[in-house]
């Protein structure tokens, strides 16, 4: 038993060596822990006998749910899509830590760059009207004497497009939305949080890093 | 043009039927313009120029038959154009003394033989009487002044209206014209007595309140008003009147003014039937602002401040659209939605020109302020972040910072400050450092322990060589907290709150920080509290002294100003003003003095120059650098706070004899004498005392005494303030002392020795001790003595003896040996009571009391009286251990008093003199 967990361990420590020179932000150390994790929460899924080479999308709607406090499904389900770069409909272990160097330590571009592919629903390189009205609808609590709450959304999509859309050609394109974000970094998360909240980060990297080095 | 146009020719009535265009140089314009167009019209548009005016245009014309040459058939009487129109009717016809012209190449060309009288003809044709069938509609109705410019108008719009005409024609050149004139004839009907009504009752509300108010007062010149809101006279409304005011300015002389349909103008006042005197402007305000700089600058303020009430009729267009988006926008946080639609509204609101008044109220208004302060309460830490953005820029608004601190939003923004979020904590001691602006807020801050959380928020590593991102953020936390101290920093009790929770040495060391953001509120900070002692303790402990020197030489006005005013502040202390001088303070701060423009930064400097100046050392470094020069130069045309210090700094100066005489070289005698006569109090202090250490110079006093110097002086005696009279009495001591003929021009001045000897019931020791001194000087003067005994010093100075102020002692034995020389005084003084109270005064530890005093009781032991009451006092045994001091006044004095008691008693009883 012990001379298997040895191989494994000198096998987790190759990935980790090859995956933290491609990936950003972390150490080998930290990658090592990253794999553990994934590990873990694979092991954690019911695999039902099937060989499994990564999380599938319940269990990692699940994760970022219990662990990162994200719980608009809406969110959830492109985060999963974003993260899921090969489309094979599990997040593999490097699509698992090359995610989470943006979802932990991305840096503003890097953000940008991973909130813009989660807004841009069909993946066509722009944000539409129509994309910003679903992900913002039923934002609005209806009020017992007023109509329709999503009239106020509707309205609300016009002054943020009348805002973002530089180029006025009625949609967000990229370059809209990096030079909105830079402008006010509070409309990084314009049309739904996708990223985890600080405290979160923080909670993570303690239970992730410190508790496994301290194994 | 358009603006002459706009209010178009200015009349004046001569009778109901005919108009006179007003001599004005807005007529005068008005009318080469015309002319120019006239003129040119047949050469540019030759084509268009040959149409035939429907009506001619008629006026009597100064042209005579013969001025009219070819072209013309010219009989007797009239004149007909060879020109003739389809029906064979002459384009010109002049029947003296009245012209008929049809057609604009006719008038160009009956101007042209004008020649130099082009101008009084068109005047005429303006002026000419015109039929007014042809525009009813125009001339029946009340605002009859329109008819008086028909000509004008039918002149080109006749030519306008002319179906061939296209009027195309009149872009080029004159599109302009008719358009401003067509505007003009529709906004004639712009004015009304509903807006010139509204207009009065918000003026009226800002009049009175001496200099804080727009105006002294507006009234109507008639109470009674018709019911169509007019006040004018009937047969003045029919000229388009209103009503008239009378509006007496703060600071310019009162001004009739009439409004009218036309708009508002000056006029002649009631007598002289209300001509109009002025142009005529669109509104009152206009019109008060081009005649009172006063209500010009107040109403500046107005719009910008609190009262919207202005702003919002001035730009009401703009405040509705923005109220409208406002709403919009609260409604959305109002519907209580999520997160990211509560941020994403914000940072629309954020795309609003939030530091623009009428969106802050719009706002405010809509209820928006308080939803803002509601999500400061929220967990959500991107709300509070996108709330605090609009609130720290919202803030600026006065009337907002109230409202703010009436919702208790300074404890939700104070308890920010704990927040985990460097960038949240940023934003709260921003927003904090705007809200403090008034007391109330800054009360609160400390109330709500945000004093506290303030001065932990200084504590950032001042490595400021290499920076991580995470200690940028940290340098901006501690930016916005000094920021926010700064403000708080205004009220006394926070500026002990700061010391208490530990702030004086976290500034110190941000005072080391190179970055000009950082420095500029810590040092205001600083200076801010160095009114208080303990803090100027501190600042010269903790060794920011020479940080402070180091930014003097900064780039920035506002830090220099901020680090010359602490020093100003601090240098009082001896050790403080060796410091500055130590490390090379000195030249900066002289070197502050040529930018004269920056007024606030020169009252520091000069300040800082004034403290400094008081070591000796520092004034001969400041000579150096030619200071002295600088500063005389600065007597003159500079704001009082600057000339406080300038002339504190003089005083000071001339205290080395060799400056008194540069102080004349350079001309600073006489703006020196003249500020003599300034109300205001700290700066006579400095000017007497300066001028004081000038009169000790012959040359100097000369000066002082031609310009009536030592009148000017004397009479401050009269001010209330006991600084000012003991500092005017110094003064006088050396003016009396160095003046020629002093005693002269002391007795010329009526009533000055009553003041005097008045003085001596004062309660205060400083100026009853200079009015000694004083006294002491005058009585030099032999008739001098005799007038002041006259009046009674004697007893008056008698009644002081018993005082315990050393200062008050000294001086005050010297007058009264100085009066004893007088008549019967030395035996008044003993029945006064006056010599027991010396005697013990001779057991002062202060040598200058001592020696006075014995030279007093020399002066009084003359008298047998005296020496009796002395010698029952045992003044013999302190005397006699007088007589062996080292100062020889004080050994002669002793000496002789032992001998006058002595002599007597050996005189009154031979038998005791064993006992000498």
């Amino acid at each position: 038993m012990s001379k298997i967990s040895a191989v494994n361990k000198r096998a987790t420590q190759t990935l980790a060596e090859n995956i933290s020179k491609q990936v950003e932000h972390f150490s080998k150390k930290e990658v090592e822990c990253l794999i553990r994790e994934f590990n873990v929460l694979v092991a954690e899924q019911n695999n039902s006998g099937r060989a499994v080479h990564g999380l599938d999308r319940g269990k990692f709607i699940s994760t970022l749910h219990s662990i990162f406090g994200l719980t608009d499904d809406r969110m959830t389900g492109r985060v999963f899509r974003t993260f899921d770069k090969d489309n094979d409909s599990v997040v593999s272990m490097k699509e698992w830590i090359e995610g989470l160097s943006v979802f932990l330590r991305g840096t503003l571009d890097e953000k940008i760059k991973y909130c813009f592919t989660v807004y841009d629903l069909n993946g066509d390189n722009a944000i539409s009207r129509e994309e910003m009205l679903h992900m913002l609808k039923g934002r609005l609590i209806r009020q017992p004497n007023e109509e329709d709450p999503d009239e106020g959304i509707k309205d609300l999509v016009e002054i943020i497009l009348k805002k973002m859309d530089y180029d006025h050609d009625g949609k967000l394109s990229f370059e809209d939305f990096e030079k909105t974000v830079k402008d006010e970094n509070l409309l990084l998360e314009a049309f739904g949080t996708c990223l985890p909240d600080f405290r979160r980060i923080e909670m993570f990297e303690r239970h992730v890093f410190q508790e496994q080095f301290e194994q | 043009m358009g603006i002459s146009l706009t209010r178009a020719a200015q009349w004046t009535m001569v009778s109901s039927s005919t108009a006179k265009l007003a001599s004005t140089p807005m007529n005068e314009s008005l009318l080469k313009e015309i002319l120019h167009f006239v003129e040119h019209f047949s050469s540019q548009h030759p084509q268009e120029a040959e149409h035939v005016f429907e009506e001619p245009l008629q006026w009597s014309t100064t042209l005579v038959p013969s001025d009219f040459k070819t072209d013309y058939d010219i009989s007797d009487s009239d004149v007909q154009s060879h020109e003739r129109d389809s029906e064979g009717h002459p384009l010109l016809q002049l029947s003296p003394p009245t012209v008929y012209v049809r057609s604009f190449s006719q008038l160009s060309k009956l101007l042209h033989l004008a020649d130099d009288k082009k101008l009084a003809e068109v005047r005429a044709c303006l002026e000419g009487k015109f039929e007014s069938n042809l525009h009813p509609k125009q001339s029946n109705h009340q605002h009859s002044s329109i008819t008086h410019r028909l000509n004008v108008f039918v002149l080109l719009v006749t030519v306008y209206s002319h179906p061939i005409m296209p009027p195309l024609l009149f872009q080029d050149m004159d599109k302009q014209i008719l358009d401003k004139l067509l505007k003009d004839i529709s906004e004639q009907v712009r004015l009304n007595p509903k807006a010139v009504k509204n207009e009065v009752e918000i003026l009226q509300m800002f009049c009175g309140g001496g200099d804080k108010g727009l105006l002294k007062s507006l009234r109507y010149t008639s109470d009674f008003q018709f019911s169509n809101g007019y006040r004018a006279p009937l047969w003045r409304q029919v000229q388009g009147d209103i009503c008239y005011l009378v509006i007496e300015p703060c600071d310019t002389e009162t001004l009739y003014i009439t409004c009218s349909t036309a708009g508002s103008f000056l006029n002649g006042g009631e007598e002289n039937g209300y001509e109009r005197t002025s142009d005529a402007y669109e509104d009152l305000v206009t019109l008060l602002k081009s005649r009172s700089p006063h209500f010009a600058d107040k109403i500046n303020q107005v719009e910008n401040s609190a009262n919207h009430f202005f702003s919002i009729s001035v730009n009401q267009h703009n405040a509705k659209h923005l109220k409208y988006k406002a709403v919009a926008s609260m409604k959305q946080l109002q519907h209580d939605g999520d997160q990211i639609v509560t941020v994403d509204t914000l940072c629309a609101m954020m795309d609003f020109n939030l530091m623009q008044e009428s969106c802050q109220m719009a706002i405010q208004d809509t209820g928006g302020l308080k939803v803002l302060l509601n999500l400061l309460d929220t967990d959500e830490h991107k709300c509070k972040i996108g709330s605090l953005k609009i609130l720290r820029t919202i803030s600026h608004n006065s009337q907002i910072r109230r409202v703010i601190v009436d919702m208790k939003g300074v404890q939700s923004i104070v308890k920010i400050l704990d927040s985990p979020v460097k960038e949240l904590k940023a934003l709260a001691a921003e927003t904090i450092a705007n809200v403090a602006k008034f007391r109330r807020a800054r009360r609160n801050v400390r109330l709500y322990g945000g004093i506290n959380k303030l001065v932990s928020l200084l504590d950032c590593l001042p490595n400021f060589a290499s920076l991580t991102p995470s200690q940028e953020e940290d340098i901006e936390v501690a930016c916005c907290g000094a920021l926010a101290l700064w403000s708080c920093s205004r009220s006394t009790k926070n500026k002990k709150a700061i010391r208490k929770a530990g702030g004086i040495p976290l500034l110190g060391r941000l005072l080391k920080s190179p970055l000009q953001k950082m420095l500029i509120p810590v040092v205001g900070t600083l200076q801010e509290c160095a009114s208080e002692e303990s803090y100027r303790n501190d600042i010269q402990t903790l060794g920011m002294i020479k940080d402070l020197v180091r930014n003097l030489s900064s780039d920035n006005d506002e830090l220099q100003m901020h680090c010359a005013s602490a020093i100003f502040k601090c240098a009082e202390d001896k050790q403080t003003r060796d410091l500055v001088r130590k490390y090379k303070g000195l030249q900066p701060l002289v070197s502050l003095l040529h930018k004269a423009d920056n007024k606030q930064l020169l009252a520091a400097a000069t300040g800082a120059i004034w403290k400094c100046s008081i070591s000796q050392e520092n004034v001969t470094k400041f000579q150096e650098y030619k200071a002295l020069e600088i500063l005389v130069n600065l007597l003159t045309d500079q704001p009082e706070e600057v000339l406080v210090n300038v002339v504190g700094a003089l005083g000071e100066f001339a205290q080395i004899p060799a400056n008194k005489a540069a102080i004349r070289e350079f001309g600073g005698i006489k703006p020196l004498v003249k500020l003599l006569t300034s109300p205001n109090q700290a700066l006579l202090v400095n000017v007497t005392k300066a001028v004081g250490a000038c009169a000790t110079n012959k040359d100097n006093m000369v000066i002082i005494d031609q310009l009536d110097g030592i009148r000017l002086v004397w009479s401050l005696l009269k001010t209330p303030s006991a600084d000012v009279q003991s500092s005017a009495a110094w003064a006088l001591c050396a003016c009396i002392e160095n003046a020629e003929d002093a005693g002269e021009t002391a007795r010329s001045l009526i009533g000055g020795f009553q003041l005097i000897v008045k003085l001596l019931s004062s309660t205060n020791n400083e100026v009853l001790a200079s009015i000694c001194a004083a006294i002491c000087k005058i009585a030099k003067d032999e008739e001098n003595l005799a007038i002041l005994t006259d009046f009674g010093v004697v007893p008056s100075l008698a009644k002081l003896t018993n005082t315990t102020h050393d200062r008050l002692r000294h001086h005050l034995a010297d007058a009264i040996a100085q009066c004893c020389m007088w008549g019967s005084n030395r035996a008044s003084f003993g029945e006064a009571g006056a010599v027991a109270p010396l005697v013990r005064n001779l057991k002062s530890k202060e040598g200058s009391v001592q020696r006075s005093t014995a030279m007093a009781l020399y002066q009084l032991s003359r008298n047998p009286n005296n020496c009796i009451t002395m010698h029952e006092k045992e003044v013999v045994q302190p005397l006699i251990h007088m007589m062996g001091s080292d100062d020889e006044e004080l050994q002669e004095a002793a000496a002789g008093c032992v001998r006058s008691i002595r002599l007597l008693y050996m005189l009154l009883d031979p038998l005791q003199n064993a006992s000498y």
